[in-house]
């Protein structure tokens, strides 16, 4: 079994890979098991932990679980066409209560939060460290401020980019594509892992080639 | 009632927890938990709506004989073996040395690892045949790739040994991930941050009504 | 002889190839390794033909892209088969969550969130089993749990490594008192809401259906203010961004976390405001923790084809420059 298995597991592999050659009927055999066995692998998780594990288990400790079933119920009938349009109530609920979290979360953290650590003391003067004042902490510290700044004005579009507004926007522009160069390289860097991570299986664990 | 139900619902559920955030004691906190709740049976609904949603599609086209009917026939198949194995096998069913954890080994994770794994060739393609010092914001994007694609792995180090500690590729890399990338991260971040606070702040009041099928 | 015909031998000669390496493999051949000369020429072949392409296209013809996938296969296997020693550096941000998890006193719980699927196990997983060990070593107790579904299966594989070494294995630990796996629940960042007031709420049982209330780890833990520390694994939607705007900033949970490369990038400036307690950036990110525990695994084994790749990726960005300023930044190049 353990052959068979380090065989399927390769032909499958493989089956994706030979895209690169082109799209081929070994390509789409692969997919298709890939897209059908996903699929399979969500409901089946979500039956066993969500419905039964958290539902079925947890509805007699507190019974007002039903309603999130029944909005799950009118979910799942978006598959009748003609009453599909009270899917529409559990898709409601869904944006508001995203909306809800996402507008105090995303204003807590992701503005206020970073706005405070950006503007921070350039000397400081702490119990632990007492003063700290190195050139580089100060430089750093004045680069960051720079650039959360002239990039927060160059995504301001209500104002035409020109004289020292323009100016700012323009720097603003430069920390952004440090900012998208870094992001590519670290992109470079995840992809090539992913296929370091197969090419360990095709060569180590299917053909024992590397230990 | 078509669109004013889903209003008021959307409306309620998101000040509420907008309330909760301020006041997390009863009444409301309470309110947020019976949401969170809710939003969890509700998602794992929508996700297996997904999967039905996949299978209708599926048998249909498989009926009809249209092209490739019979890929889609092997989705309905491998669709099938997944969740009835994974049904009869009950609450354990992730157990080491289950049938349904050797689909997920043997044939899961070989699949949808290499699925992503084919990116990386497309990505050094892209960089010998796109990727262009045009001008000088293109030039730092370049060079800022360069300083952390050289800086995040040893050889980085080997080749700027001879420079003082600081001064080395590494440091450099990061460097340029904690101060200018990181700065021009935050505006990026603010700014996305601004935009969801703004369009919820929208979709609560009723304003922004595209996801109940409606225009403004 | 027709193209078909010619793919099918290719496909022929590539399964028999396979097929003797696996009948190598099941008749005891071991493993190969390249002597340091050979590991030489193969790295003086590459570098002389990444000249040759860069000849070619300066000529005015960019190689077709089937040459570059081929370039970068080798890139990443090749070294596969080399040893050589690097010396890797430790970024602060690593240091700091290494830290974190050594000034934690024995019987600390840390709460470790899988939010990552098999695609980026290669970044994630050593990650995982690393800081798993780590805790073991120092008598933490872990709680597993999992935003995405396939979460709790790539716990248990790291699980399952972990206890190959004899050393954690000695200090028989028992699941349950000494480790758990929740298992995953629906509902993304409402999960972590959710667990701001229970964690029985979304964990009615584990992942293997033994009430939350018979699990003498999690009896006492109620909430986040029960958890000491937390690290969250992610590979993107529902992640760090999410555990960090809630569980963090909201509940006050102390939390580090290992990113797939692509996303962490944006965790440098949460990092940078104090809201994660470190940071590890893919493999290199794997690499260094693995470092720093002094603890060899698959991140420190992957380091050199990681270089490889980069440095394969940085020639083809130079020679597609070099030409493209050649032609008078026209980059009227042809090719397929």
């Amino acid at each position: 079994m353990e052959h068979f298995a380090l065989w399927l597991s390769a032909f499958l592999t493989l089956g994706i890979l030979s895209f690169l050659y082109k799209d081929n009927p070994w390509y789409k055999l692969s997919e298709a098991i890939f897209v059908g066995i996903s699929a399979g692998f969500w409901f089946v998780t979500l039956f066993w932990d969500n419905l039964v594990g958290k539902f079925w288990d947890g509805w007699q400790d507190e019974p007002m679980l039903f309603v999130g079933a029944a909005l799950g119920f009118l979910m799942l009938l978006r598959l009748v066409p003609k009453i599909g349009w009270i899917s529409r109530w559990p898709l409601a609920f869904i944006v508001g209560a995203t909306s809800g979290l996402w507008l105090m979360n995303y204003l807590a953290s992701n503005i206020m939060v970073q706005v405070q650590a950006t503007i921070q003391p350039l000397f400081s003067i702490s119990y632990a460290s007492g003063f700290d004042a190195g050139w580089g902490a100060i430089i750093s510290s004045l680069v960051i401020v720079v650039g959360t700044f002239t990039g927060l004005v160059y995504f301001f579009f209500s104002k035409e980019h020109k004289g020292a507004f323009g100016g700012a926007a323009r720097v603003g522009i430069f920390f952004i594509m440090i900012t998208f160069g870094a992001s590519f390289g670290y992109t470079v860097m995840s992809r090539m892992s992913l296929l370091i991570g197969r090419m360990d299986f095709l060569l180590g664990d299917w053909l024992g080639m590397i230990g | 009632m078509r669109q004013e139900i889903p209003l008021l619902i959307t409306a309620i559920v998101g000040i509420g927890f907008v309330i909760q955030y301020f006041i997390p004691h009863w009444p409301f906190g309470k309110m947020s938990d019976w949401f969170s709740d809710w939003f969890s049976i509700v998602g794992a609904c929508a996700i297996i709506l997904g999967a039905l949603n996949l299978l209708k599609v599926s048998i249909e086209k498989t009926y009809r004989r249209k092209e490739d009917w019979g890929y889609a026939a092997v989705i309905i198949a491998s669709f099938l073996l997944m969740t009835i194995i994974g049904i009869a096998e009950g609450r354990g069913f992730r157990n080491p040395g289950t049938s349904f954890d050797w689909l997920y080994n043997f044939v899961y994770i070989p699949l949808s690892a290499t699925m992503f794994a084919i990116l990386a060739f497309f990505v050094a393609s892209a960089s010998y045949r796109a990727f262009r010092a045009r001008n000088f914001e293109a030039t730092l994007l370049l060079i800022a790739a360069f300083f952390v694609m050289i800086g995040r792995v040893p050889v980085g180090h080997t080749l700027s040994s001879f420079m003082p500690i600081g001064w080395q590729l590494s440091d450099l890399a990061s460097w340029v991930m904690t101060v200018p990338q990181a700065a021009g991260q935050r505006a990026i971040m603010i700014g996305i941050g601004l935009g969801i606070v703004s369009t919820s702040l929208r979709i609560i009041l009723g304003l922004e009504r595209a996801h109940i099928g409606g225009g403004k | 002889m027709s193209v078909r015909t010619k793919e099918l031998i290719a496909l022929g000669v590539i399964s028999l190839f396979a097929l003797i390496f696996y009948l190598g493999k099941v008749w005891g051949w071991g493993t190969f390794e390249f002597p340091t000369l050979l590991s030489f020429i193969v790295m003086a072949f590459i570098g002389l033909s990444l000249l040759w392409i860069l000849i070619l296209t300066l000529k005015g013809r960019l190689i077709e892209r089937r040459v570059v996938f081929v370039y970068v296969g080798f890139a990443v296997a090749l070294p596969l088969f080399m040893s050589f020693s690097q010396k890797i550096t430790i970024s602060p941000e690593v240091y700091q969550l290494h830290e974190a998890i050594m000034e934690l006193p024995a019987g600390s719980k840390v709460l470790i969130s899988f939010d990552y699927d098999p695609p980026s196990a290669p970044e994630l997983q050593p990650m995982a089993e690393s800081i798993i060990r780590v805790c073991f070593e120092r008598d933490l107790k872990v709680i597993v749990m999992g935003l995405w579904p396939q979460g709790p299966q790539q716990a248990n594989l790291a699980l399952e490594r972990v206890f190959e070494d004899s050393a954690i294995l000695a200090k028989n630990l028992q699941y349950g008192e000494d480790y758990v796996n929740l298992g995953f629940q629906a509902g993304n960042e409402f999960v972590i809401q959710r667990m701001g007031s229970s964690f029985e709420s979304m964990f009615s049982s584990d992942y293997e259906g033994t009430p939350y209330r018979e699990i003498p780890l999690v009896r006492n833990v109620r909430n986040f203010s029960n958890v000491d520390f937390s690290v969250n694994l992610s590979a993107g939607f529902p992640g760090t961004v999410e555990w960090v705007q809630i569980a963090v900033d909201r509940y006050g949970l102390l939390m580090g976390a290992g990113n797939t490369a692509v996303q962490a990038p944006v965790m440098y400036a949460y990092l940078n405001a104090g809201q994660l307690e470190g940071l590890l950036g893919g493999m290199s990110g794997a690499a260094e923790f693995e470092a720093v525990a002094e603890y060899r695994a698959k991140g420190t084994k992957f380091m050199l084809s990681q270089t490889f790749a980069h440095v394969v990726v940085i020639a083809f960005i130079i020679i597609g420059n070099v030409a493209f300023f050649r032609s008078g930044r026209k980059s009227k190049l042809k090719g397929n």
